[in-house]
């Protein structure tokens, strides 16, 4: 048998592009069906998403106005003890915020009010700016060199600038869209905080 | 001026070369693309930038290889492994210090590799193609020297990571999720660290290559633009050889041998006395173990991408300021068509084209210093403005080139 050039008229194109177009279809699908797994390879292993345990800290020893950080999911996650007057002056900083009322913002149910706290005195925050992620900056007191002679106390950003108040609440006009995100959890007792686990959530630890 | 001197190679029967050729087009491509290569005889310095990248990728991937074989990809081990290249490998410190020495070099050369191409014009008609490659390798390469910055683990590789994939949680919608696939955990950890070694190591430096070869494949089919800006093409001899072209070799192997060399020297100096570029080719917080828990006081990236980060601070929001970023290189992509007017070189332009490229480049280092320092209140003031007049050069150039008054250009090169 010979083989058929094009200009023969016995080649039969059509059944040559359907052949083709077939061939393509199929192929095309199946080059899908095989992009799932490399692309789902880039996922969090099972090793990474099983890290994500609960952790306890002994607040026993913080002192008022003091800051504490703990590790959880490999974030830093910071325990305020705040003084009455930074409790006080915390509604004054309303007008300033974007989000004052946390409509916008990452945080438990139960944390979603004027302090963002389970106990107004201790502030449980993660650490991590919602703009691009830095470990913004513990500046408690008022008028910080660093940041302002107006600033009133908070957390200040060294990355790009933005700043929040002492219940993690960003204010306007900073590149940071949302406010700090309240991790879950629950008062195991007076002196120990678990972090990552809602006060309905787990036994008696 | 010796006339066209010939290096053809013809591949003789019964010969060596002639039993290769007949097996392998080894002549004809020798001819096409180095030996009957014909190059406008007036190139001038700026010139050298594009075989001196070429040189600096050869450097890359040579140190490269030789430091994979002593650096561990782990987030355990890397700060470690690279101290050890540092203190205990032979000739480790050298080699180390030639590879990131190398990455400031790779850019030092292609942005005035581009700069070239601004001034004479060579992103126009017909060499669009040249420069969208150029434009994809310059991406390439910024992907390149990110995940590479990642793998000594130290607290700068870290947070700048960490910076530069939140960037990726900016988007609406995919955003944190395409951020998290990018990590492939929930913070940078060993899982980035492993990936960003594969795609530093193969992915990235295979695309880079595969580029490369595209972009000068698409030039020697164009031809080589000049600093008059004139087509050799146009004006031929008898043999269809252009008239004020010279072969590529032996005329400007030599010369771009010599500024190798040049090159070589300087570079040398710098690894010896100056590895760490007064913190600009390897930053001070670099040297302290990455601590996710703990950013550093003020964190900058290197000096090669502070311009594009002086855009993305200035806008106070943050899927804007991402969208600012990206567009402030995008921008580049598209000036064969927001440059309109006809005339290419520089030399033969009017003065809004010469007022607004000097606007553009003063934006750009101004930017790209603003980007090493922190956020003050002044400052970004300052990064506002000058992102402004950098926006500014792309969207007035459409308007003024197409009505600009250019100097009649010469039919041959002087």
């Amino acid at each position: 048998m010979s083989i058929k050039n094009n200009n023969d008229s016995s080649v039969n194109l059509q059944r040559r592009r359907i052949l083709t177009g077939a061939t393509g279809v199929v192929g095309a699908a199946g080059a899908t069906f095989l992009a799932v797994p490399f692309v789902s390879s880039w996922q969090p292993s099972e090793k990474a998403k099983a890290a994500g345990a609960p952790v306890n800290a002994d607040i026993s020893k913080l002192q008022p106005g003091q800051m504490l950080t703990v590790a959880w999911r490999g974030k830093p996650v910071w325990i305020v003890r705040r003084t009455p007057d930074m409790l006080a002056n915390l509604p004054n900083m309303d007008g300033e915020l974007r989000d004052p009322a946390s409509n916008e913002s990452d945080q438990p149910e139960y944390c979603k009010n004027p302090t963002r706290a389970v106990k107004d005195e201790f502030l449980v925050v993660v650490g991590v700016c919602t703009h691009l992620g830095c470990a913004p900056l513990y500046r408690p007191a008022i008028g910080s060199p660093d940041v302002g002679d107006d600033w009133q106390g908070g957390f200040f950003c060294p990355c790009h600038g933005s700043r929040f108040d002492l219940a993690g609440r960003v204010f306007k006009a900073v590149p940071a869209p949302t406010n700090l995100e309240i991790p879950p959890y629950r008062f195991v007792s007076d002196s120990i905080v678990r972090i990552g686990e809602g006060p309905t959530e787990g036994g008696t630890a | 001026m010796a006339d066209n001197q010939n290096t053809k190679f013809e591949a003789k029967q019964g010969t060596v070369l002639g039993w290769l050729d007949k097996r392998y087009p080894l002549v004809s491509t020798w001819n096409e693309h180095v030996g009957e290569y014909y190059a406008p005889k007036n190139f001038n310095f700026w010139y050298f930038f594009g075989s001196l990248a070429l040189l600096v990728l050869v450097n890359q991937f040579v140190t490269g290889i030789w430091l994979t074989m002593s650096y561990k990809p782990s987030a355990a081990e890397a700060f470690n492994s690279v101290e050890y290249i540092m203190r205990d490998v032979e000739w480790g410190w050298l080699i180390r210090y030639m590879h990131s020495t190398g990455a400031s070099a790779f850019f030092i050369v292609i942005y005035l590799h581009m700069m070239r191409g601004l001034l004479y014009g060579s992103y126009k008609e017909p060499r669009e193609l040249v420069w969208l490659i150029g434009m994809m390798l310059f991406l390439v390469l910024m992907a390149e020297a990110f995940m590479g910055y990642l793998l000594p683990w130290g607290q700068m590789s870290y947070w700048g990571a960490q910076v530069i994939i939140s960037l990726f949680g900016a988007i609406p919608l995919i955003g944190p999720d395409l951020a998290l696939w990018v990590r492939g955990d929930f913070i940078i950890s060993d899982a980035t660290l492993n990936r960003f070694f594969a795609l530093h190591v193969i992915a990235l430096p295979l695309v880079l290559l595969i580029l490369v070869f595209m972009h000068i494949v698409a030039l020697h089919r164009v031809g080589s633009n000049n600093p008059d800006g004139i087509e050799i093409k146009k004006v031929k001899n008898e043999q269809g050889l252009p008239l004020d072209g010279i072969p590529f070799h032996p005329y400007y192997s030599v010369k771009d041998s010599m500024g190798a060399v040049f090159f070589a020297i300087l570079f040398a100096f710098v690894v010896f006395y100056w590895p760490e570029g007064g913190g600009f080719f390897i930053e001070p917080p670099n040297f302290e173990p990455a601590n996710p828990l703990k950013t550093p006081e003020h964190i900058a990236p290197v000096w090669y991408f502070t311009p594009f980060y002086a855009v993305l601070r200035a806008v106070p929001d943050k899927f804007l300021g991402v969208v600012a970023m990206g567009a402030a290189i995008m921008f580049l992509f598209a000036m064969p068509w927001l440059d309109r007017c006809k005339v290419k070189s520089i030399r033969y332009r009017g003065l809004s084209f010469k007022l607004l490229l000097a606007m553009f480049v003063i934006s750009f280092i101004i930017l790209g210093y603003l980007g090493t320092q922190p956020a003050t209140p002044t400052l970004t003031v300052l990064a506002q403005i000058f992102t402004t007049t950098y926006f500014l050069f792309f969207l007035i150039l459409p308007y003024t080139s197409a009505r600009e008054k250019t100097k009649p250009v010469p039919e041959r090169v002087k």
